[in-house]
């Protein structure tokens, strides 16, 4: 029953750039509708991780993905030059040209307005949007398609907290109205306890993995951040 | 006899106007993409490359856009390959592998040819280039527009558009070769000096006056003929070379263009 689930299996994984090792022997299932928040220091190997789950960049082990699944991936740094002559009619026509297709995209991601998209939104240039709407258009952008899977490499870097909560909001609003997969990089433990299924916590090797209540213990933390980090969590969290 | 000959000289000059505008037009719209892709730089010390190739021709007596061509395409696989395989930043790769390319063509260069391999000369243009440009021009801007979606796209993100199963190292690879073919054109235009400008300074001023992308690249090539024309009537209304013209006109152009700027 487990095995007809699973959407990925992904075992003895190693990278290795520029002779460093990035990536030590990762191995994990990921399920179907599953929302996976992988988390771990800096330089961790997270991005990595999602680069080599793509197949951009070489690896030995297996990664195996369910066949004929569409994944879209959302990368960290999009940033766009304000001046980049790219309207979002532009940007999403990328992917279809089809208006209702579009709209009901927006529409997905909490942009209603029709007046408001017709003749603001879709004809302004996407490096004027801010990095909320920014983000709610790359959204827009991975949902589409409809995709099986969303690759989401911390998707509020550079936004404000409240437009923070809104993005992960959004983003468990999405997954369950769509048959959605979700693995998301994320720094801040409140949301991976708000939000996800399972947590993969990554130190270059993989320190756990599991629902995040079981997963995230003290030792698992202090194998990701160290002590300090790990009294903060504490704090918080009493 | 008087009429022939005006008849003769207006031919020839609207040879020039023909030649020159589709080069223009050609070069303003790849020029567009080289400037999203921040290769003004790249741009403008490329075309000083196309000077060895084009002193071999001159010397050996083959066709000087191929030799000029073939050093392009050399440079530029040798920077595909090179920015792959080291980390060196392709910047410092263009300035001294593209500078030195300058030095040896100045030196290969046959004195007498020298001025015009740097500063072009389309007064010697002849019906068969016409022929070979044209359709040339033609076909590049129809792959460029084909490749431009992912051009764009990798642009913005090289991460995202690799996620898309769009094999971005080939499209970059394509859209060199284009560059290659473009400013050896041009070489008749501008000379190896000057042909880096007819590249970008018409899409630097169609990128002031766009919003869109689409508008963008159209007002880009728009410009670059313009420029082109424009520069090849004044240099013949008043009898100056060409080349250094129409450059000129392109920096007017972008000029003026400031004045729409997009906010």
């Amino acid at each position: 029953m487990e095995l007809t689930s699973s959407i990925l299996k992904v075992s003895h994984l190693n990278v290795t750039l520029d002779g460093q090792k990035i990536l030590h022997d990762i191995s994990f299932d990921l399920n179907r509708d599953d929302t996976v928040a992988v988390v771990g220091p800096n330089g961790a190997g997270k991005s990595v991780l999602f680069r080599a789950l793509l197949g951009l960049i070489p690896y030995t082990g297996t990664i195996v993905w369910e066949k004929n699944i569409k994944i879209n991936y959302i990368p960290q740094r999009f940033t766009i030059d304000s001046d980049f002559p790219l309207t979002v009619r532009e940007f999403l026509n990328f992917k279809t040209k089809n208006h209702h297709t579009i709209l009901s995209a927006l529409r997905s991601v909490g942009i209603t307005d029709e007046h408001h998209i017709n003749h603001h939104l879709l004809n302004q240039r996407l490096g004027w949007l801010s990095g909320g709407q920014i983000q709610r258009v790359l959204i827009a952008w991975a949902i589409i398609d409809q995709p099986d899977v969303i690759l989401f490499d911390e998707p509020t870097a550079g936004i404000d907290v409240g437009g923070e909560e809104t993005i992960y909001h959004l983003i468990k609003k999405l997954k369950d109205e769509k048959d959605l997969t979700i693995l998301i990089i994320s720094h801040d433990l409140n949301v991976v306890y708000k939000y996800a299924t399972t947590v993969l916590c990554l130190n270059k090797d993989m320190v756990c993995y599991g629902a995040p209540t079981d997963a995230l213990d003290p030792s698992a933390l202090k194998a990701l951040y160290g002590e300090a980090t790990f009294l903060t969590h504490d704090h918080q969290h009493k | 006899m008087v009429c022939y000959i005006s008849n003769g000289m207006s031919d020839i000059f609207f040879l020039q106007l023909i030649i020159g505008g589709a080069i223009g037009i050609g070069a303003g719209y790849i020029g567009a993409f080289m400037i999203l892709r921040r290769m003004a730089l790249v741009g403008d010390a490329l075309s000083h490359v196309a000077l060895p190739g084009l002193a071999l021709a001159l010397l050996f007596n083959f066709n000087p856009f191929v030799g000029a061509f073939t050093a392009l395409f050399v440079a530029i696989v040798g920077i595909w390959i090179l920015e792959r395989k080291t980390s060196i930043p392709s910047e410092t790769l263009v300035g001294i592998f593209f500078t030195t390319a300058l030095a040896l063509g100045i030196l290969l260069t046959p004195q007498p040819e020298l001025l015009e391999a740097l500063f072009g000369d389309i007064g010697n243009v002849a019906r068969m280039d016409l022929y070979i440009t044209l359709p040339i021009i033609a076909l590049v801007m129809i792959a460029l527009k084909l490749i431009s979606k992912p051009l764009a796209l990798s642009t913005i993100s090289k991460d995202l558009t690799r996620s898309m199963k769009i094999p971005v190292n080939t499209i970059n690879f394509l859209f060199l070769l284009m560059v290659a073919i473009i400013v050896a054109l041009g070489i008749k235009v501008t000379g190896t000096l000057l042909m880096g400008a007819l590249v970008i300074i018409p899409a630097a001023a169609g990128r002031n006056i766009s919003r869109t992308f689409s508008h963008y690249t159209f007002m880009s090539a728009v410009l670059g003929g313009v420029a082109a024309i424009s520069g090849i009537i004044i240099a013949h209304q008043y009898g100056f070379t060409p080349g250094p013209l129409v450059v000129l006109s392109g920096g007017t152009l972008f000029l003026v263009s400031l004045l729409f700027k997009q906010q």
